[in-house]
């Protein structure tokens, strides 16, 4: 669902925004966009005076009609940008249907309500196939729970109390087994609620670089204001005063509607462009800042490297055969269910032909893993066989008067060296071997790096490992820097330091340990699997929870930015041509000479202006899927960006409408518009 | 054109090139209050000012604080300057006898227009000011609004450079090291160079001379009767010429001691003299890119900005030289090409000893910067020729730029394209490593407000109302670049007229005197108020994200950026004057 491309035009969003563009006439609405407001304004006075009569009403009339469809294109653009976003926000208000749940009161007993009377702090139960009515806690019980009426993904997951998985989403439903929550959301608040706000863009604020950019489009509005209105003097002292129908449209050719018109559907989409790809963002602030990141965090497991280490190879103490040392491997994972204790299994049948054995034959007793011993193993037909750490290992040897081999240490050490963890193999309280597990560095992770490294962004690899595991993976993946060893403390430190020295932060988390850091973060992207409070601390939530997305989170962002820069560079460059087109058309009739400034050779002064007027509406409609899709992002450094998006949307915004404003006039000539 | 002259132009740039560097690293260390082989001389005379005027010199301001001291020293300067005017008449070195400048509204233009480094002259100064309004009151203005100038400058310099900063230097400081180290000894040094060139300096009554052929000349009296008189005698006006002249070049001020200006034999005799001038023009605003580059560790910036000065440099004195040494197409029958005994070309209202040339680099180099001084006449230039300067004036004069103002000009362009290339590359934009966000954005855009406001509109009302037209003596789109031209070179502080328009009227005296102090001070007041805010900002180390401001892409878009905003707040007026006047030629009419 995440990568499924929606189509720009899509006959149900171009209806409904086509009415939305209408109702957007409302000028107390207008206000918030200067530029379109002046052309509200503009259209309004030639309405007015259309009104009054006077010679050239074919002329004045096309005019003004191409003035509203000017300011109808741009609402209509804002109301594509939201039409997908409501669709969008219909899809989620189905999931938030009311939905009746079990309350638990204090006394134990169960009474029915509905999920809308649910408060933070109560307590409900959820039994297979029912919904969960609010977002919460799992307090107790284990489940599968189909989340795609957020997430899009149809494979449920499972949910459990205690640890990372432990919160839940109103709106999703409870597949198998039950689950006992405790309600964290009031009603109106839930995770759901807040999605749809998002989505609809409702809640939407000018982001900080919005804000900038309107204050700049204002100011030029303001200059070109004055240019249009002493022109009229100018033209008088020449002896050729103009009518208020081309000054008018002078003035909308010349301020910065393209841009103007597009830019809040620029940031609406680019918002919506995150949901595309599942990540929510709780500010659009947030998605600026992700464009702007100069170091991203990232956690080693799952990020950097596939979740698990696998067993790449057994090496086996001296004394000890390759058949012996693969035997006690095995024996003490068969009922070791971790990814890497089925690793050990497979290499063992891979390898040394070893087949599962069915241990219930014998009397077997198995050695749960604990924090305390840090090891696992098995007891069977007298065979002590236990695996672990090797520091644990070695102080279980020593507990019994033995240590381990001189050929294990250094094989341990190798492995450590080579950035793989090992795991000692003993059996009756004597080393048997060394298990290699390796981290297998995910497929295409140093292209993403060197890419990101292009864009300016140093990542640095987070993880529990020790220093010498940590720099062989970070070597494997092409990461700039790691930290290793990082306890929450460590990670918070980085991030401080590096936004000491001016620097934005990026990082993904989902325990609720990372939730301080998730917080101190610029960009702090918390998965859904996650911890509420991790969802709380971060500004973007990945649905997906796939930690690789801040990559895209950091290209939408820099996207976001570039269309805006891109497509005010392209309106300003536009007005070249349309003084070209305008300026002689106004007075070449009191002097003939000024044709010399024709030099597109528009039939009349008529045409000259309404082509022009013409262009400058129709340039609007023809960009919006520019810029509901963005412009092209590639990852390279920022001079090379430059040249390439000057090339195309300053040197083609000088082009573009030569040719258009040409075009237009045959057509209209042609079609005896003018 | 000829190899000649583009050889004389060419060595001009290469002379500012070569000073780029000393004068910038001088004048870094002047503010950064290091060490200079001046300090024996000056320490003891800056610490002796500071103690009279009790200033601390240790002390820092805020950009607010900054900003009402400027003020306020202009405001009394300002003040000061129109009662020596108005009392002249009581006031010593005075041989001439000249009374109160009036009318009262040509005293305030006069007063404004020192002030603001503009040097606007609605009068002559031969037959206006005393001796001692010249050297007490314009010559002082020609040191301390270029010293003010250049305080400003470095101050929005230390707004970039500084980090966490509340603080932009100290005016009284800047203001003190500007005049003490920077102005006057460079002027002593290029006064007695003037002098030794034939500019005079003296305290001497007018000579008159007898002319060895009486003239006769027909004058036309108010009542309509033509009158023939015999002049046998003629008035040569002296004054203390070369110390005025050289601070009027070097501190861009402009003010010609006489009305004729740099165009007067006594204030420019030869060629030397003429590039001394011209050199001095740009001297402190090459010097400041280095300094640019110096104060705020990017050197190759300072360099990136110097190109792209010099690019439009070069593109003005080119269409001006070309557009000159064409000639006049309407005297196709007469000879106007370069021979060994004339300069050919448009030579109506240009000095022979100068040529064609000269001339065009002259005009082009007085209005890149604000200088404004002249040495022929803009008014008798073809029209595309007298649009170069014109537009260099409409591009806020930031090729090299008015001492101290065409840095801090720059400045603000360069702002603006940050931001526009920053959105282009996907990052919030940077300059240097500080961010460029709305309140900086909103202040830019002020100050780019300020040129179309006083400019278009004062131009539009003198365009169509009586009291604006009745002073124009050429009409058609020629009377309207004059106009234009005039509050053009009020706004940008520039001082050089147009010519062909009687200007000391109650109207222009009044409108162009504001013209004037809004050109300075509206556009100050926001600038500061981004250096400070640039100063208080966190510094983010640049990356290969962050837009480099030191490659030849900056350059281009640094010029992109000057040119588009000019023109397109510029064009509708520049096509009904000087674009039309052009092509009306062509066409066989003149005005």
């Amino acid at each position: 669902m995440a990568k499924k491309k929606k189509a720009i035009w899509e006959w149900k969003i171009v209806g409904r925004a086509i009415w939305d563009a209408l109702l957007k006439l409302n000028p107390h609405k207008m206000m918030g966009n200067p530029v379109m407001f002046v052309v509200e304004i503009g259209s309004v006075i030639t309405t007015a005076l259309l009104f009054k009569g006077g010679s050239a009403f074919k002329f004045n009339l096309q005019i003004t009609l191409w003035l509203w469809f000017t300011v109808l294109f741009a609402n209509f653009a804002e109301a594509m940008a939201e039409g997908r976003g409501k669709a969008q926000a219909d899809t989620l208000r189905k999931a938030r249907a009311e939905t009746i749940a079990n309350r638990i009161l204090p006394d134990g007993k169960t009474e029915q309500v509905p999920s809308s009377k649910l408060r933070s702090g109560d307590v409900v139960m959820v039994s297979a196939s029912e919904f969960i009515p609010s977002d919460g806690e799992i307090l107790e019980g284990v489940a599968s729970v189909d989340e795609s009426a957020i997430t899009g993904e149809s494979a449920p997951v499972i949910r459990e109390a205690g640890g990372d998985r432990s919160a839940v989403t109103g709106g999703t439903r409870v597949l198998s087994d039950w689950l006992k929550i405790k309600i964290t959301s009031n009603p109106g608040e839930t995770f759901l609620d807040r999605m749809i706000a998002l989505v609809e863009g409702a809640e939407r604020q000018k982001t900080p670089n919005e804000i900038a950019l309107n204050i700049l489009l204002a100011g030029l509005t303001i200059i070109f204001l004055l240019a249009v209105v002493t022109l009229q003097p100018f033209a008088i002292y020449s002896g050729s005063p103009q009518t208020v129908f081309v000054l008018v449209s002078l003035l909308v050719c010349l301020i910065p509607t393209t841009i103007g018109g597009l830019l809040s559907a620029i940031g609406i989409a680019g918002m919506d462009r995150l949901v595309q790809h599942n990540v929510l963002a709780m500010s659009g602030r947030a998605v600026e800042a992700a464009g702007d990141v100069n170091t991203l965090l990232l956690d080693k497991t799952g990020t950097i490297t596939l979740g698990n280490r696998q067993a790449a190879e057994f090496v086996s103490a001296p004394g000890i055969t390759a058949a012996q040392m693969a035997d006690a491997a095995q024996l003490s994972s068969l009922a070791d269910e971790t990814p890497e204790g089925r690793s050990i299994v497979v290499l063992a049948k891979e390898r040394y032909g070893l087949r599962g054995r069915d241990l219930a034959a014998h009397e077997a007793q198995f050695i749960p893993f604990t924090a305390q011993t840090r090891m696992s193993g098995v007891n069977l037909d007298g065979r002590e066989i236990r695996k672990g750490a090797v520091d644990a290992i070695s102080k279980y040897l020593s507990e019994h008067g033995t240590g381990l081999p001189k050929e294990v240490q250094s094989a341990v050490e190798t492995i450590a060296r080579s950035g793989g963890t090992p795991l000692v193999v003993a059996e009756n309280r004597r080393a048997l071997g060394v298990i290699h597990l390796k981290d297998i560095v995910k497929g295409g992770m140093k292209d993403r790096f060197d890419q990101l490294r292009a864009m300016g962004i140093k990542t640095v690899m987070i993880t529990g490992d020790n220093p010498l595991t940590a720099a062989a993976i970070a070597r494997e993946a092409g990461v700039d820097d790691f930290l290793a060893e990082a306890t929450p403390k460590d990670k918070m430190d980085l991030i401080r330091n590096e936004q000491k020295q001016g620097k934005l932060v990026a990082m993904t988390g989902d325990g609720t340990n990372d939730a301080p850091a998730l917080a101190q973060a610029d960009v702090g992207v918390a998965m859904n699997t996650g911890t509420q409070a991790a969802k709380e601390a971060g500004n973007m939530v990945d649905l997906d929870s796939n930690p690789t997305k801040l990559i895209e989170v950091v290209e939408i962002g820099k996207q976001l930015l570039m269309t805006r820069g891109a497509l005010t560079t392209f309106s300003i460059s536009n007005d070249v041509a349309k003084y070209f087109a305008i300026i002689p058309a106004m007075f070449a009739g009191t002097f003939p000479v000024l044709n010399a400034l024709n030099i597109m050779g528009l039939q009349t002064p008529q045409s000259a202006v309404l082509s022009a007027v013409i262009f400058n509406a129709l340039i609007i409609i023809a960009l919006i899927p520019l810029a509901l899709r963005g412009v092209k992002y590639r990852p390279m450094g920022a001079a090379a960006l430059l040249r390439r998006n000057l090339w195309i949307y300053g040197f083609g915004g000088i082009v573009v409408p030569f040719v258009g404003i040409k075009l237009i006039d045959m057509v209209i000539t042609r079609a005896g518009m003018a | 054109m000829t190899v000649n002259g583009w050889i004389q132009i060419l060595v001009f740039l290469g002379l500012i090139f070569l000073v780029t560097k000393p004068m910038g690293v001088f004048m870094a260390r002047v503010f950064s209050r290091e060490k200079t082989f001046m300090d024996p001389v000056l320490r003891p005379i800056e610490r002796l000012l500071y103690r009279v005027t009790g200033v601390d010199e240790n002390h820092e301001m805020r950009w607010t604080e900054y900003a009402v001291s400027m003020l306020l020293f202009s405001v009394v300067s300002m003040l000061v300057l129109y009662l020596m005017q108005r009392l002249q008449g009581f006031l010593p070195f005075n041989p001439q006898k000249f009374g109160a400048v009036t009318p009262e509204h040509l005293a305030f233009n006069t007063a404004a227009s020192f002030t603001t480094n503009t040097n606007w002259q609605a009068y002559a100064g031969e037959a206006t000011m005393s001796y001692f309004t010249q050297m007490a009151g314009l010559a002082y203005h020609n040191f301390v609004s270029a010293a003010t100038g250049i305080a400003l400058a470095i101050a929005f310099i230390r707004g970039i450079a500084r980090r966490q900063m509340q603080t932009i230097g100290n005016f009284w400081v800047d203001l003190v090291r500007s005049c003490l180290w920077v102005l006057l000894p460079f002027c002593v040094v290029g006064a007695l160079l003037l002098v030794s060139q034939g500019v005079v300096q003296n305290l001497r009554p007018y000579d008159k001379a007898t002319l060895v052929q009486p003239q006769q000349v027909q004058t036309t009296g108010a009542d309509g009767k033509t009158v023939t008189t015999t002049v046998t005698e003629q008035t040569i006006a002296q004054g203390p010429v070369a110390s005025q002249e050289i601070i009027k070049e070097f501190g861009t001020n402009g003010g010609g001691f006489f009305n004729a200006n740099s165009a007067h034999p006594f204030e420019n005799p030869t060629p030397l003299s003429n590039l001394i001038e011209l050199f001095a023009i740009f001297t402190i605003g090459a010097g400041l890119t280095y300094t640019l580059g110096r104060m705020t560790g990017s050197q190759r910036h300072g360099w990136a900005v110097w190109t792209a000065m010099a690019i439009l440099f070069l593109a003005g004195v080119t269409v001006a030289y070309w557009a000159e040494a064409g000639g006049n197409p309407l005297l196709a029958n007469t000879n106007q090409r370069v021979t060994a005994l004339q300069s050919g070309g448009n030579m109506e209202g240009k000095e022979v000893r100068f040529g064609i040339a000269n001339s065009a680099l002259f005009a082009t180099v007085t209005t890149d910067a604000s200088c404004g001084a002249i040495n022929g006449w803009h008014d008798s230039f073809t029209p595309l020729g007298g649009m170069v300067p014109l537009v260099n004036i409409m591009l806020s004069e930031v090729i090299f730029g008015g001492v101290g103002a065409g840095m801090y000009g720059m400045l603000i362009y360069v702002v603006l394209a940050v931001f526009i290339a920053g959105l282009m590359v996907g990052r919030t934009p940077e300059y240097l490593g500080k961010k460029i966000e709305a309140y900086d954005v909103k202040m830019a855009m002020l100050v780019v407000l300020v040129f179309p406001l006083v400019i278009l509109v004062f131009t539009a009302l003198s365009s169509v109302n009586g009291f604006g037209t009745s002073s124009i003596l050429n009409p058609g789109p020629h009377g309207l670049s004059e106009i234009l031209y005039a509050f053009t070179s009020g706004a940008g502080n520039n001082g050089s007229a147009f010519g062909g328009l009687t200007v000391n009227t109650p109207w222009y005296d009044t409108t162009i005197g504001l013209t004037m102090l809004a050109g300075r001070f509206l556009m100050i007041i926001p600038m500061l108020a981004i250096a400070g805010n640039l100063a208080q900002k966190k510094y983010v180390p640049p990356s290969l994200g962050t837009f480099p401001v030191t490659t030849p892409l900056f350059t281009v878009l640094l010029i992109g950026v000057i040119l588009i905003v000019g023109a397109l707040t510029f064009f509708p007026a520049l096509s009904l004057g000087p674009i039309l006047e052009h092509l009306l030629l062509a066409a066989g009419r003149t005005f």
